[in-house]
């Protein structure tokens, strides 16, 4: 098995990034039609689809609260994603973990007690993988809740950290993510304190110190693109109801056709 | 699927409001954990580990088998470790609750990913003949922080287990029964060993080894695995309560500490049932 070289000696990365550079990110919010939130979130060539329905009435009573909604998490990883090791079921033990620490991660963070007994369902798909996919996941995650309208105390933004010898490298690819030890830190950029952190395989207690820290930054240069995104679909969105396209008529529950058609056509000029 | 019992609410201000004054249900300090009681059964490779009324039963079994065509030179570790109604009622025999899915992975991770067994070194033919390592756990009761309790009983028995010696002539594979030869210990990398926090809202420090009723409670746990040499195996943090970098330092730190001495106490335990086996060997 040929070995890559994981980072050169003139400090590149595999990839050809230094070690503190973060992959190309894009994100944008409201891709999908029917949902009541929906985000398509990349870093790199890892590319998540996520999106949001609800508040809603659950689909079973028994899983209700009385003062607080349901969090429900769906997770999809196809093969076509790419993963290693093929088909993964719904009751596979590494998707299962994912989808709790998805829910884990956003459940103090959604003001769920604004909507006793109703269920919010968040649906990933995993289109696309090459490491990070926690992390994309609940960037995703926190994009498409913001799309849904959804009340939230604070950003969730994920970030991945390896280290290689002494240098972390930031935002890992698979080949970092399979050799090296790493780690996925989920920061709330308002309070600067963290809700997820999960790593896997050995790092000297000194080492890891300086690498959580560099993960904690990191994660505040993903909040100012995710802001950045939001800002720029809010302000269009703004701008279209300016025109005087939009209006809300599922609150009376009546459709008017022709309304309907005036709303579409201007979501597909502006978006 | 039924849902567990919400404590009682003047169960849980009770609780709450002691631990704000450093104090514990069952007396102990805040960072103080149960005591771990290993009791090694009549075979090799057969350990009990008792924390408080927590206990978890280990087996580590070896046969031989083919090895995966990918890896043609690794011995294989499996892990069975299903929560069994026995240990509470809330547990259903065939049906992974988040609680049991947490724990097989954070086993999973802790000695597989971690490399706490040498594979290689169970690598009888090349492609051919490999040992298979089986590490199956039982949940005999749950009294709070499992996870400690299945880690180190796990660990202990890969420890205590002694595979039988085998010799290749040529293609021909001789398994030399414990009479004929001295068994051989399992080869390890290192010993990690979990450490479960639990944290709540407005307590001064993390809660060390929490009781059932405790992590009921919580606002968030952290898991951590470490060898005795001060590296992080493992760290599992999803979602609560979210915590500042100081406090998740905090954590480590004392973790650090505490595996010292249980490592000790391991090694010490280990050596101890050692003395007393007669193994002949002619």
């Amino acid at each position: 098995m040929s070995r890559v070289e994981l980072l050169s000696v003139h400090n590149y990365r595999s990839d050809g990034r230094r070690p503190k550079e973060l992959r190309d990110i894009s994100l944008s919010l409201g891709t999908h039609g029917h949902a009541d939130g929906s985000a398509l979130v990349s870093h790199g060539l890892t590319n998540v689809l996520v999106t949001v329905h609800g508040p809603r009435e659950a689909k079973s009573r028994a899983n209700t609260l009385f003062d607080r909604a349901v969090l429900s998490v769906n997770v999809d990883i196809p093969v076509f994603s790419g993963g290693q090791g093929g088909k993964r079921g719904r009751s596979d033990k590494r998707v299962l973990e994912f989808t709790s620490a998805i829910r884990q991660t956003f459940e103090p963070i959604v003001q769920t007690q604004l909507y006793p007994r109703s269920q919010i369902d968040i649906f990933v798909q995993v289109l696309q993988q090459d490491g990070g996919l926690l992390q994309t996941s609940i960037n995703a995650c926190t994009l498409a809740l913001i799309d849904a309208g959804i009340p939230l105390t604070d950003y969730v933004c994920a970030i991945t950290c390896a280290l290689h010898d002494s240098t972390p490298l930031l935002d890992i690819t698979s080949l970092e993510e399979s050799d090296l030890p790493n780690l996925t830190a989920a920061v709330l950029p308002k309070s600067g304190k963290i809700t997820l952190l999960t790593l896997e395989t050995r790092i000297h207690v000194d080492r890891f110190e300086e690498m959580f820290t560099l993960a904690e930054d990191a994660g505040k240069v993903v909040h100012g693109e995710m802001l950045r995104a939001v800002t720029t679909r809010t302000e269009r969105l703004v701008r279209a109801m300016e025109k005087g396209g939009v209006q809300d008529h599922s609150r009376t529950g009546i459709e008017r056709p022709s309304a309907r058609r005036a709303e579409m056509d201007i979501d597909m000029d502006d978006v | 699927m039924p849902r567990e019992l919400e404590p009682a609410i003047a169960q849980r201000e009770f609780v709450l409001a002691a631990l704000k004054q450093g104090l514990r249900t069952d007396g102990r300090a805040l960072l103080e954990s149960r005591k771990p009681e290993l009791v090694f059964g009549e075979e090799l490779g057969m350990v009990e580990c008792k924390l408080g009324k927590t206990r978890v039963f280990a087996n580590v079994s070896a046969t031989i088998v083919r090895p995966r065509q990918d890896r043609p030179y690794e011995g294989l570790l499996t892990i069975s470790s299903e929560i069994s109604p026995m240990a509470s009622s809330v547990y259903e025999a065939g049906r992974a609750s988040d609680e049991e899915v947490a724990i097989t992975r954070m086993l999973e991770k802790v000695i597989k990913r971690s490399g706490a067994v040498d594979l290689e070194s169970l690598c009888i033919l090349a492609g051919q003949r490999v040992w298979h390592i089986r590490l199956t756990l039982h949940f005999l009761s749950d009294e709070g922080n499992m996870l400690d309790c299945a880690c180190l009983a796990g660990i202990t028995a890969l420890r205590h287990f002694r595979r039988p010696e085998v010799e290749v002539i040529g293609e021909e594979v001789i398994v030399h029964s414990p009479e004929e030869r001295a068994p051989m210990v399992l080869s390890m990398h290192h010993t990690p060993i979990c450490i479960t926090f639990a944290l709540f809202e407005d307590s001064s420090s993390p809660v060390l080894d929490p009781l059932h009723l405790e992590s009921q409670l919580a606002t968030t746990t952290v898991h951590l695995a470490l060898n005795a040499q001060k590296e992080l195996c493992v760290m599992h943090k999803a979602g609560g309560m979210p915590l500042s970098v100081e406090e998740i330092m905090k954590c480590v730190k004392i973790g650090v500490e505490r595996v010292r001495e249980v490592s000790k106490m391991v090694n010490e335990a280990l050596e101890e049932d050692w003395k007393g086996r007669v193994v002949e060997i002619r």
